[in-house]
């Protein structure tokens, strides 16, 4: 079976729901994401998180990385739900890229700190939804210069912050 | 935020399991914590092992080698993880096109000047002669179209910025003039070690960035050094290496005794060495409330937004504007 959307990785999708700049730096090699502690923090908790389940970072075609796979379930970790949209969206496109390929499951979000699993089921609008985010995505990767900065509360705890933020004034 | 280690005895550096250990030459061992490491700076001789050296890069630690005399002599560094060669391709623009390339050349020159004043004017009553000479020369900055005129703009104030060190100085510590490779004398020393220093600084800070250190402006792009390091540390020197200085010499820190003088080579002894050493830490530890930021910024961190700047005029993002340091 053919794909319909382009091959992109799963954390574009949710690096789009959350930040269009971010998306766009990381797409072209510049990332932060190694000098953030919170980024450790998730690194941790992804590690140390259902020690016992067999199979845990599946990479598919080098592009999708599901945390764990468990039965008719793929699951993914997340510390916190601040982010919910972009998570699911995120979750949603695996199961939209693994459909494709003929394999239909259905998600779990984990919010570990929050001991709070939400469960995902892919509908028709969410397919196209995906596929609205994936053409949105290739429009942000062919701009000559990054989107603007979007100046939001949530930028205070990205890794990007310093990167961002700074500037001289005269 | 990692620290730096400074390694002064003769030993052996070692990787036991998933600790690393240093052994001096009594046997002593200690244990350096490795994911609290940024870099680790050997000033005596080591033996390194391969199984050392393959397992710090999981860790981003350098290791930067001095000789008996405290030069720089190299570094060991860790395969670099983040690329982008997006940035790189767009660096090198900046370089190819000569108008952009002096622009950049010139905010380098511009921001050093700027904090050689800066620290002239620390000590206007003793140095208001030649900060005027400064400020006259300074206007020839928007003037040069040659990368060399801006060369020759620089090499002019710091002669003129060098006689100040006279006038701030304890009388004892005479500057006849800037010598190098190797200094003649206690002042020249104190400048050469620093400037290792601070090379060796704006290359950490910029290895934890995509930025490639090759591609330079105001120093000519060269096969020797990371010559963007150079253009990044001449912001820098004033500001931290020649503070350090300034107060080493005026709190009677260093003293005469804490320097060798062999042959004419006059270099800073262990002692020497690790005093400057504590002093330039303290201060690349001390903080400034950012503006911009509203957060405490180390000077280290200065050096790394200097970085993160230049990335985003290279890519099209916000003109670079260098430091001048404001507080």
């Amino acid at each position: 079976m053919e794909l319909k959307t382009a091959s992109i990785q799963g954390v574009k999708l949710n690096y789009y729901y959350i930040c269009k700049r971010k998306l766009w730096l990381f797409a072209k090699g510049i990332s932060m994401e190694h000098n953030s502690d919170r980024v450790l923090s998730g690194k941790v908790i992804h590690e140390n998180s259902y020690p016992r389940m067999k199979k845990r970072e599946v990479l598919i075609d080098g592009l999708v990385k599901l945390d764990i796979v468990d039965g008719d379930y793929i699951r993914e970790v997340k510390i916190s739900s601040k982010m919910s949209k972009a998570d699911r969206m995120q979750l949603l496109y695996y199961l939209y890229y693994l459909k494709e390929k003929g394999v239909e499951k259905k998600g779990l979000i984990n919010y570990v700190k929050e001991r709070r699993v939400e469960e995902i089921e892919l509908t028709e609008d969410d397919e196209l939804e995906i596929e609205k985010a994936v053409k949105g995505i290739e429009q942000v990767l062919q701009l000559k210069s990054p989107p603007e900065v979007i100046n939001a509360r949530i930028c205070k705890k990205c890794a990007y912050y310093l990167f961002c933020y700074v500037e001289e004034e005269d | 935020m990692n620290r730096d280690y400074y390694i002064f005895s003769n030993g052996r550096l070692k990787r036991k399991d998933n600790t690393i250990y240093f052994i001096d030459s009594g046997n002593n061992k200690r244990a350096l914590p490795v994911e609290q490491v940024d870099k680790i700076h050997f000033f005596g001789e080591v033996d390194f092992n391969s199984n050392l050296l393959s397992y710090l890069p999981r860790f981003g630690v350098m290791l930067n080698v001095y000789n008996y005399y405290g030069y720089y002599s190299g570094t060991y560094y860790p395969r670099k993880k983040n690329v982008s060669g997006f940035l790189v391709v767009n660096q090198a623009v900046y370089y190819n096109d000569y108008n952009k390339r002096i622009a950049l050349a010139r905010s380098f020159v511009e921001s050093s000047i700027y904090h050689i004043l800066r620290n002239l004017r620390r000590h206007k009553e003793v140095t208001e002669e030649i900060i005027d000479k400064i400020e006259k020369e300074k206007a020839n900055i928007t003037k040069a179209n040659k990368i060399a005129e801006l060369m020759g703009v620089e090499g002019r104030v710091r002669k003129w910025y060098y006689r100040g060190f006279n006038c701030i100085l304890r009388e004892e510590f005479i500057l006849k003039g800037r010598n190098r490779r190797p200094p003649r004398d206690p002042v020249n020393a104190l400048i050469s070690f620093g400037n290792s220093l601070m090379y060796t600084a704006v290359l950490g800070e910029m290895y934890k960035t995509q930025l490639d250190p090759t591609i330079s402006f105001l120093h000519e792009p060269s096969t020797k050094r990371f010559s963007l390091s150079l253009d990044i540390a001449e912001i820098f020197k004033p500001l931290i290496i020649d503070a350090v200085i300034f107060k080493l010499i005026n709190n009677r820190v260093i003293k005469e005794e804490d320097f060798d003088i062999e042959e004419e080579i006059c270099f800073l002894n262990e002692e020497g060495k690790k005093k400057f050493i504590e002093e330039y830490e303290t201060k690349m530890a001390t903080t400034i409330k950012h503006r911009k930021l509203k957060r405490k910024t180390s000077y280290k961190m200065f050096i790394r937004l200097e970085c993160y700047k230049l990335i985003k005029h290279f890519i099209g993002d916000e003109v670079y504007k260098p430091l001048k340091a404001w507080w």
